[in-house]
């Protein structure tokens, strides 16, 4: 089987394209025809992971070129190890139970059809991104994810809430994208391949030099980064929210959100390289997991408090994985590696029922808002003690699926004490927040009596998978108990095997955290000797930081969107005015340097030909009036000539100056005649001659 | 001799013109489906050639189906000589592709159909001959050739602005031409024999002094440059594309700013590797503020058809990055499949830009609102080739981009192609916000409710479209195959 485990991938998508072509008008043979789909891979997975047991956790993979320039070839394969055998799995059985669930939760709407081609597309890219054998490959399906998570959240594109919800998600998950973007050429370049066994190799091997090792691995979290919605790219994922509930516990709590961690679980050998980036994963992990537990602790949206539990659950994980390999970069043993990704499998599965019976209860009562519930354990039967099974299964109750695998996140932060001190109290919190949510939803009086009185349990198909998921948050942790000699430590792990041992001392502290913050919330809202409205109070700026999610929509929109916009609109109309305005003024400078040309034509070069010609004419009046036909005028001018020449004759001699003055003045009188007699001659012609003579030149 | 199949791509659209000037002007059916049937058979050539070179020629870099050198005009030395490789063979199958589908997008057009129809078939003509052409001369007549029966298609069949945008379209390119034209001539003079054979003076020109190198790279550069168009000789593009009709805005993104890049390609690249080596930094900055400078201005655009022209200025911007780092083999790949893949997808965006234009008579983004649920087939293609213009996987956008960063980042600046990763984000920013605007949100009834879904002929002109990009993006190996030996024979003659 574990040689066609791509077929676990394969199936979804066909059952995608099946009914996107043939069943879109057929809404319950799309429904089942998706569930067998999913069904089938999850029977396959279940194999997979059997086969894989039996080869003691020997990978196995395969691979074609994506495409072969020598230099640069992408792989498309498939990596069946211990790590990936469990994610398929995860994700099968969540993905079942949610398309389950879905076929009651999605009853009546127009789209029915549409959404399970969704979803199979959704499961579709999710387990080809935990089947990929290389980064190039996990980065295209991890691209694919974000799509399927863009139009399920728009799934109801016509509220315009998620219409937003939807882009906010896909570009903010997508900045994070562009940092995975960055690692994945430095891996190109420097390891010159993208398999996971090729780079791994490389760097532990100290090809790659550490400071470039350090990049890699810093990029390639920037990617977890977006994806499991860590500080400070977690914006998103609250208002991812918006998509129909079905969606949000099986992509917005499950899997894909997880996808993050499983990325720096699959690249563990890259951070384990760069002691300085694992540091980074570790304090940016406890960053995320504490500002999102404290904002969960006032929401009063059941699935936003539920969103920024997951938030602070990933954070979790990411902290254990930082720590693990920071711990391993300084030589050290510990159980981080495994914590992370056992409470990723823990996790998945209440975190799952978490949202599925929010689903319900929303179904039950319309309504998101808790402060409008009330008193509902009594009309929801299977509902609410689905409800507080998983709530106790992320406290960390003893002896719950959730106890387990948080005690070894304890146990990972138990070196560091910053981590630690941090991380207990990050548990409280968690039990508070989520004691919170039960008492206000299930006990106490009905604040809303209308709701209250139509609220009832919801149909078979949606409350099935709910009893399985809790049977999974109650025992699933049991594959890691700590007395297990071939437990979970031992199957999926990194570099060496680890065994786990039982730390009494941790199980006993983080288990006094958890039921005090369940004690507080009792205090305060079950039996109110606590008043919730005056803690919020006294507490004013902090309660209205924490509800306002600490601004950081707003500084977004200030700092980011908003400049980015106005950018755009500044470049677009340097576009329009200097450059196109640059192309359309030598447009118009070339038009008027013509028209300049037309005027000079004109002008000048016309006016030069036409002025010579002006000229020719005028000399020609004077030649005519000089030749008169009377024989005094012949005479008067012989005469004038003999003077002139004569006085010119005076010139030549060594007395030349004093002569100058006398000839000027014979000069000027002689000029004086010649003048008088010409306007005697032009006046003398007729006007009418003269204007023809003009049109004629 | 072996059948002309290059020759024929050329010359049966000139055939096609005239049974088309010939047919009865008001028999606008017979108009239309002779063009279209007629411009199927360079596109069933163009895909056989594609096919058999594919079969039997991609292992080496020599022309394939060379057809002369026949003498043209002997005292000038001009040759009729036409041939392909791993370049122009992708580019001939595009045009082929878009020149029928484009025909079919034109169907609607009422208007002087008969010279519109022999307009085109003209524009497919010029189109093959610049990728089949071999000879200075033959590909200056082809480029120039083009740009009357594009004239005209704008000038005549446009929107409220055509004879400006004609003009500006005519006349920008012109001038391009000019430096071309000069260059052309520098080469045939310093050439010994005087020769316009594009494989001899590849084999000579890198042989000229630096200094004849540089001026001659420029001049080509700007020639090219308008045609791509590279920042900042871009402003012709969004009015081009905006004032002309549907169909030839998808040849206008889909071929003709190919051309720019391919001539780079031929001819300027190979030919003066000395000037590229100077210049290629500069290259670089130029295709990264394309591809920023298009993402900002294509965000603050209110009209459809505008922002889907920025974006080919951000698109193409990939194209230069990757053209300036010439020494990977991988970079230039990716070059040639963003080529390719623009072609497809943004040639799609314009044809649906025209689906819905006819249909509400507005390109006003802000006029919209939740299309989607009245037209949910219009509305998931759109959203599909949305998809593909903003790079996700699994479609031909991404894996181009993807080759052209990775080889980029290995030839050039880091920081340079770090700054240029910026486009992926700002390039989801601009495609998104249209979606929203467009398709999602409250759906106006009153206004919008008689708006019809996309009908079978348009679903038609798309959908090979469609089935393309997912192709190229799931399995790019035979393309690359296809170009391969090509490539790396280009790399070496630019790395001389």
């Amino acid at each position: 089987m574990t040689e066609h485990s791509y077929l676990i991938a394969l199936l979804p998508l066909l059952s995608f394209l099946i009914i996107v072509f043939f069943l879109r008008w057929k809404e319950m043979l799309s429904a089942v025809f998706s569930i067998m789909i999913i069904l089938a891979s999850w029977v396959m997975s279940i194999i997979v992971l059997i086969e894989t047991l039996a080869r003691h956790g020997e990978p196995y993979e395969a691979y074609y070129k994506f495409i072969d320039l020598g230099s640069f070839v992408p792989e498309i394969g498939i990596l069946i190890d211990p790590l990936a055998a469990v994610m398929l799995l995860v994700v099968t059985t969540v993905g079942a139970s949610v398309e389950i669930y879905s076929v009651g939760y999605m009853h009546g709407d127009p789209r029915f059809s549409r959404f399970f081609a969704y979803l199979s597309l959704f499961l579709f890219s999710m387990l080809g991104l935990v089947l990929a054998n290389n980064f190039f490959m996990i980065f295209i399906f991890w691209e694919l994810v974000g799509l399927t998570s863009y139009l399920l959240i728009g799934f109801w594109f016509e509220k315009v809430s998620a219409a937003d919800a939807c882009k906010k998600a896909f570009i903010t998950t997508r900045i994070g994208d562009l940092g995975f973007l960055v690692g994945l050429f430095l891996i190109a370049v420097y390891a010159g391949t993208f398999n996971y066994g090729g780079v791994f190799d490389q760097i532990s091997a100290g090809v790659i030099p550490a400071g470039i090792v350090t990049l890699i691995a810093i990029f390639v979290f920037c990617g977890a980064v977006g994806k499991s919605a860590q500080f400070p790219l977690h914006v998103w994922l609250p208002d991812a929210m918006e998509g129909p509930t079905p969606v949000s516990a099986l992509i917005h709590a499950a899997t894909m959100v997880a996808a993050g961690v499983y990325l720096v679980a699959r690249a563990m050998t890259v951070f384990v390289g760069s002691a300085e980036a694992s540091l980074v994963v570790a304090i940016i992990g406890l960053i995320t997991s504490f500002m999102a537990a404290s904002i969960a602790l006032v929401q009063n949206d059941i699935k936003r408090v539920l969103a920024y539990s997951t938030v602070s659950q990933l954070g979790y994980m990411m902290m254990a994985l930082g720590l693990y390999g920071y711990d391993s970069a300084m030589g050290l043993h510990s159980p981080g590696f495994y914590a992370g990704t056992f409470h990723l499998m823990t996790h998945a599965f209440f975190k799952g029922l978490l949202f599925l019976a929010a689903g319900s209860i929303i179904h039950a009562i319309r309504t998101n808002n808790i402060q409008e519930m009330g008193g509902l354990f009594s009309k929801l039967k299977l509902t609410a003690p689905a409800f507080i099974i998983a709530s106790l299964s992320i406290a960390g109750i003893f002896p719950l699926s959730g106890f387990w695998s948080k005690d070894e996140i304890v146990a990972t932060a138990s070196h560091h004490p910053v981590f630690l001190v941090f991380t207990l109290l990050i548990a409280f919190m968690t039990a508070f927040y989520m004691f919170r949510l039960c008492f206000l939803t299930f006990f106490g009086e009905p604040r809303d009596k209308e709701k209250y009185e139509h609220a009832h349990e919801s149909p078979k198909s949606m409350t099935y998978p709910l009893v399985f998921l809790a049977f999974l948050a109650i025992f699933a942790g049991w594959v890691g108990l700590p007395w297990l000699q071939n437990g979970f430590a031992s199957f999926v792990y990194h570099g060496e095997p680890y065994h786990p041992h039982a730390n009494w001392w941790l199980m006993i502290i983080s288990t006094i955290m958890a039921v005090s913050g369940i004690g507080l919330a009792y205090l305060m809202y079950y039996k109110k000797s606590i008043s919730a409205d005056r803690v919020a109070e006294k507490f004013k700026p902090l309660y209205t930081l924490l509800y306002n999610k600490y601004y950081f929509d707003e500084l977004y929109d200030a700092v980011l969107i908003r400049p980015v916009m106005a950018f755009g609109r500044l470049m677009w109309r340097f576009d329009a005015v200097v450059i196109d305005g640059l192309v359309n003024g030598t447009a118009w400078a070339t038009v008027f340097w013509a028209d300049m040309k037309q005027w000079f034509d004109k002008w000048i070069v016309d006016g030069a030909v036409n002025g010579s010609g002006w000229i020719v004419r005028q000399s020609g009046n004077i030649g005519r009036f000089l030749q008169t036909g009377r024989v005094q005028s012949y005479t008067f001018f012989a005469l004038l000539l003999v003077v002139l020449v004569s006085l010119f004759k005076l010139e030549v001699g060594p007395q030349e100056r004093e002569v100058g003055w006398p000839v000027l003045t014979i000069l000027l009188a002689v000029g004086i005649i010649f003048l008088a007699i010409l306007s005697r001659t032009i006046g003398r012609q007729p006007a009418g001659q003269e204007t023809k003579q003009e049109e004629h030149v | 001799m072996e059948f002309p199949y290059l020759s024929s791509l050329i010359f049966v659209p000139i055939f096609g013109m005239v049974v088309v000037m010939f047919l009865p002007k008001e028999n606008h059916k017979a108009i239309r489906w002779t063009a279209t049937i007629i411009s199927l058979i360079p596109m069933l050539v163009s895909f056989w050639l594609t096919w058999d070179y594919f079969v039997n020629f991609s292992g080496s870099a020599a022309m394939a189906y060379q057809e002369g050198p026949y003498s043209w005009i002997p005292s000038l030395n001009v040759q009729y000589l036409l041939g392909v490789d791993g370049i122009s063979v992708p580019m001939l199958f595009l045009t082929g592709l878009l020149s029928t589908l484009s025909l079919l997008a034109s169907f609607g057009i009422t208007n002087r159909v008969k010279e519109y129809f022999a307009f085109f078939l003209l524009l497919e003509a010029g189109m093959m001959g610049v990728f089949v052409s071999l000879d200075f001369f033959l590909f200056y007549v082809f480029w120039e050739i083009m740009l009357v029966p594009m004239y005209f298609l704008i000038g005549v069949w446009g929107g409220p602005r055509k004879e400006y945008a004609a003009i500006k379209f005519f006349l920008y390119t012109l001038f391009g031409s000019i430096f071309m034209l000069v260059s052309i001539l520098i080469l045939y003079f310093t050439s010994e024999p005087h020769t316009l054979n594009m494989l001899t003076l590849i084999e000579t020109c890198p042989t000229l002094s630096h200094s004849l190198q540089m001026v001659c790279f420029i001049f080509f550069f700007i020639s090219f440059a308008i045609k791509v168009p590279v920042w900042p000789f871009h402003t012709w593009l969004p009015d081009a594309h905006v004032e002309a009709p549907t169909a030839v805005s998808v040849i206008l993104a889909g071929v003709l700013l190919k051309m720019g890049t391919y001539a780079m390609l031929r001819v300027s690249w190979p030919m003066f590797p000395d000037a590229l080596r100077t210049l290629s930094f500069w290259i670089a900055i130029l295709g990264v503020i394309a591809i920023i400078y298009g993402a900002l201005v294509s965000m603050a655009q209110k009209d459809l058809k505008k922002l889907v022209a920025y974006s080919s200025v951000s698109h193409m911007g990939y194209c230069m990055l990757a053209l300036a780092a010439f020494s990977s083999v991988t970079a230039i790949a990716g070059c040639m499949f963003q080529m390719v893949s623009h072609g497809l997808i943004t040639g799609a965006l314009f044809l649906l830009v025209g689906v819905l234009y006819d249909r509400a008579h507005t390109r006003e983004i802000a006029a919209f609102g939740g299309i989607g649920a009245k037209l949910p087939v219009y509305s998931g293609i759109m959203i599909f080739f949305s998809m593909a213009a903003l790079g996700l996987p699994g479609m031909s956008g991404f894996v181009s981009e993807f080759m052209i960063f990775v080889g980029a980042f290995g030839a050039l600046s880091k920081v340079l192609v770090g700054i240029s990763v910026l486009g992926v984000v700002l390039g989801a920013a601009y495609m998104l916000r249209m979606v929203q605007r467009i398709f999602l949100g409250e759906f106006d009834k009153a206004k919008w409710g008689g708006l019809t879904e996309i009908n079978f002929r348009e679903i038609v002109t798309v959908a090979p479209l469609m089935v393309l990009t997912v192709a190229i993006g799931v399995y790019p190996a035979p393309l690359s195959n296809l170009m391969r030996a090509t490539l790396e024979n280009l790399v070496t003659l630019m790395a001389r």
